[in-house]
């Protein structure tokens, strides 16, 4: 009953007409700018975040949210459209999502991440509002020890989402995991592989990285053989997906929800892991795992739908610790402050109607997007039939411009020019650069929870052994990895026979 | 016909000379974190003053990286003309000689201060059960190697982590000490009990000190903050040598001509007499400068003995 009243409270806040137009807007340019190739949600929040500052603090926050969920959306879209996942969680949605394009069906692809999401988010927004606080216990169980045990059973699932070989997958997370140890040093904060590069002292940027390896490389690939491309994109197909493919992903938008959901809840943004074990785990369920690669529509539904549910639920520790688990929570938390509102463990019982309005306008935001963005479907598709030669220099541009914005430094365009390079030799070698994102995301976290855990343990390893949440991850790890190396060994050792 | 024509050219020199009052063009304060912190706020708030007491648009550009000295840096390189600002802060124009080796700006030789925004106190806070009624119970444990007290701080260079590391050597004692990317992530694990204590900024702990899910033992200021009024300070406590904090003031490159240097130290010390914009700073938890200490001389005197503070106490850490 309660719940039904604080959500009433948050419908009345969130449905006014200044508030439902602010998450209109904040919706809409968070998906213009977000379709930019390079600028996720994060830049997009610190570009737009100006535009905030003469609203109240409840409607700044409804409109931040959705530039939030725009940003994101649009980001999927440049994934799906040209290969340019400018933020982690849409480099699994390139993977399919792009292939499906290239068949003609990129208005599929749309709709169907738009659906997922949407359904994804309306899950997410009711388990917020009705056991986010409960929830919060769970991400402060998560320590150092056990967070390391979450990270080594991603890197299990890098090696499930690989299309090829088993080894060139284990080549390419390792290549990731030598990419994120690049920059100053946690403890000591000395430089790293940097090659005395004073740029590279904070890292590679990871949409540096991306769209290098993703989004550039398929330029270059493309510019080699132009004809093939053409042909591809002479075909726009449906725009919205049948009701026999929208069957197909139901149940895995059903799982990825659950997956997303949990994941979301984390501290150390847990969140990315999602679209990655969701499309695993679908890869694993399927009767014919050779369709994922090649544009299967279970591969973009599940890690969108993910996606967004975590997207959400990261939501809950701000909501309920004050707490940011994740870049773009951090945002949040500026924003507010900015405000004169510092998020608090207090936010739900002091401020009602803004907690419980942001939850609503999580919902309300979901559905503005869906009504966006199907519309615009048609628009993006028609916007492959441009001729090649205009559109990749157009990409190119918007690339820089986008690339500049993460940190208003040139060098990052440079370096993603330097990552184009390197993903075309990787095109060349039949290396895929998905387990190699998913190594450097995964690296960074991994190497800071290990080392405070063993700072904390004061060296001991047995702290992954004696904290029980920690030792079953990590024994799920090590069961995640043997299943999915087992066929391969086995594989190659029936050939061995037959020879 | 001669005349009309050098009234002219004598009404074009003289409105060259005067027609571009300073700033007739936006002006870009370079913030060196990310969007969001409490030096980017810092900034957005004065900056919206600047930008109606002087006509044009004072627009944050944040260039992160390397603990702020990258655009720092970047700042310091540009064009002196008051169109390029900085907002600088402890850790960029006083930690930061001792903990970058390669530092390409001298924080006392190459800039034009230009005055002092705002000081935000340091809190010591411990998790909320932590074994300790007290500062001088709680100085006692980290003193004690058996003990095993756990410290947390946000990166090397961050202000959590030259904060405690002067606390640590005040004390000398020595923590065990686990380093994290950012405050966020540190303070989920002394809410969640992984760590005992860390040192930051109030702006980033007042709520959940409010709130209970943290304790603070001390603020190091010379007065209570009106926003934690329960919360004594290191003199109340007992540690009155603990007086620290991250502090942000404006500068300009070096070389900045007088009067644009006399107008933005003039404007400055009107935002911080300004009640709007008071109140904001003051509702972070801010200390707001007196007049004595918003002056560039006042700002130029603290970069020069933060530098020499920091300096050996940073050294002897590494």
């Amino acid at each position: 009953m309660e719940l039904l009243a604080n959500l009433a409270l948050g419908f009345t806040t969130a449905l006014s007409p200044t508030n439902l137009l602010l998450a209109f807007v904040g919706c809409l340019v968070g998906t213009l700018v977000g379709v930019l190739p390079g600028v996720g949600p994060i830049a997009t929040i610190a570009m737009l975040m100006p535009l905030t500052l003469k609203v109240d603090p409840t409607g700044a926050l409804i409109m931040l949210a959705g530039i939030y969920y725009g940003a994101q959306y649009g980001g999927s879209t440049t994934a799906i459209l040209v290969n340019m996942p400018g933020e982690v969680t849409a480099v699994v949605t390139a993977i399919d999502g792009h292939e499906m394009a290239k068949q003609g069906r990129a208005g599929t692809a749309l709709g169907v991440a738009a659906l997922g999401s949407f359904f994804a988010g309306t899950v997410a927004t009711l388990v917020i509002a009705a056991i986010g606080a409960p929830l919060t216990r769970l991400a402060l169980l998560f320590g150092p020890a056990e967070y390391f045990g979450l990270m080594v059973f991603g890197l299990g699932l890098a090696v499930v989402l690989a299309r090829g070989s088993v080894l060139k997958a284990v080549i390419m997370v390792v290549l990731g995991l030598l990419l994120a140890t690049v920059g100053t040093d946690l403890e000591t904060g000395q430089d790293r592989l940097t090659l005395g590069i004073a740029e590279l002292s904070d890292g590679v940027d990871f949409a540096v990285l991306a769209m290098g390896v993703f989004g550039i490389a398929e330029i270059l690939r493309n510019l080699e053989n132009p004809e093939s491309r053409n042909v591809a994109i002479a075909q726009i197909g449906r725009l919205l997906p049948s009701r026999e493919e929208l069957r197909r992903c139901f149940a895995p938008v059903l799982r990825a929800t659950g997956i997303g959901s949990v994941l979301g809840i984390l501290p150390g943004n847990g969140a990315v892991l999602g679209p990655f074990a969701s499309y695993a785990l679908e890869k694993k369920l399927a009767k014919d795992p050779s369709r994922f690669g090649r544009g299967a529509i279970e591969g973009v539904a599940g890690p969108e739908s993910a996606n967004n549910a975590g997207a959400q639920t990261s939501f809950i520790p701000l909501l309920t610790l004050g707490i940011p688990p994740n870049a773009v929570m951090a945002l949040m938390v500026g924003a507010m402050t900015i405000h004169g509102l510092i998020p608090g463990p207090q936010v739900m019982t002091k401020h009602p109607s803004l907690f419980w309005g942001m939850i609503a306008s999580m919902w309300i935001g979901n559905l503005l997007l869906l009504i966006i963005n199907l519309p615009l479907i048609g628009l993006w598709v028609r916007l492959l039939k441009v001729p090649y030669r205009l559109m990749f220099t157009t990409i190119l541009l918007f690339c820089a411009i986008g690339i500049y914005s993460i940190n208003n430094n040139p060098y990052d365009v440079y370096f993603t020019a330097f990552f184009g390079l390197a993903g075309y030799v990787f095109i060349k070698l039949g290396l895929e650069p998905a387990p190699m994102l998913l190594g450097f995301v995964l690296g960074k976290l991994m190497e800071e929870k290990l080392r405070q855990a063993l700072a904390l343990s004061e060296g001991s390893f047995m702290t992954f052994v004696e904290r029980p949440v920690a030792a079953t991850l990590l024994a799920l790890a090590a069961a995640v990895m043997l299943v999915a190396v087992l066929p391969a060994v086995s594989r190659s050792r029936q050939k061995a026979f037959q020879e | 016909m001669k005349r009309i024509l050098s009234l002219f050219v004598l009404s074009l020199l003289a409105s060259a000379a005067v027609a571009q009052p300073y700033p007739s063009r936006p002006v870009t304060i370079i913030v060196p974190f990310a969007a969001g912190g409490p030096t980017d706020i810092i900034a957005r708030i004065s900056g919206e003053y600047f930008s109606k007491a002087l006509g044009q648009q004072f627009v944050v550009e944040n260039v992160a990286g390397a603990g702020g000295t990258t655009g720092i840096t970047r700042g310091a390189q540009s064009k002196p003309d008051g169109y390029t600002l900085m907002m600088g802060h402890m850790g960029t124009h006083g930690a930061a000689p001792a903990l970058y080796a390669n530092l390409k700006y001298d924080p006392a030789k190459d800039f034009t201060p230009i005055g002092l925004v705002a000081g935000t106190p340091i809190l010591i806070v411990a998790r909320k059960d932590f074994p300790a009624a007290n500062l001088k119970e709680f100085i006692a444990k980290v003193k004690d190697p058996a003990a095993k007290v756990k410290q947390a701080h946000a990166g090397v260079g961050s202000v959590s982590y030259t904060t405690c590391t002067l606390l640590t050597s005040q004390l000398g004692a020595k923590s065990i000490v686990a380093a994290y990317r950012g405050t966020g992530p540190a303070l989920n694990d002394l809410v969640g009990g992984q760590v005992d204590y860390m040192c930051d900024q109030i702006v980033n702990l007042v709520e959940q000190v409010r709130g209970g899910s943290i304790r603070a033992y001390a603020i190091a200021t010379p007065e209570r903050s009106p926003a934690l009024p329960d919360v004594p300070t290191t003199k109340e406590a007992g540690l009155p040598q603990y007086q620290v904090s991250a502090w942000n003031a404006l500068f300009a490159p070096k070389g900045l001509p007088n009067d644009v240097h006399q107008k933005l130290a003039e404007t400055l010390s009107k935002a911080l007499d300004d009640a709007a914009t008071r109140k904001r700073l003051l509702d972070l938890g801010s200390v707001i400068p007196d007049q004595a200490g918003r002056s560039p001389q006042a700002l130029q005197k603290l970069v020069e003995s933060e530098v020499a503070r920091w300096n050996p106490i940073l050294k002897a850490a590494q």
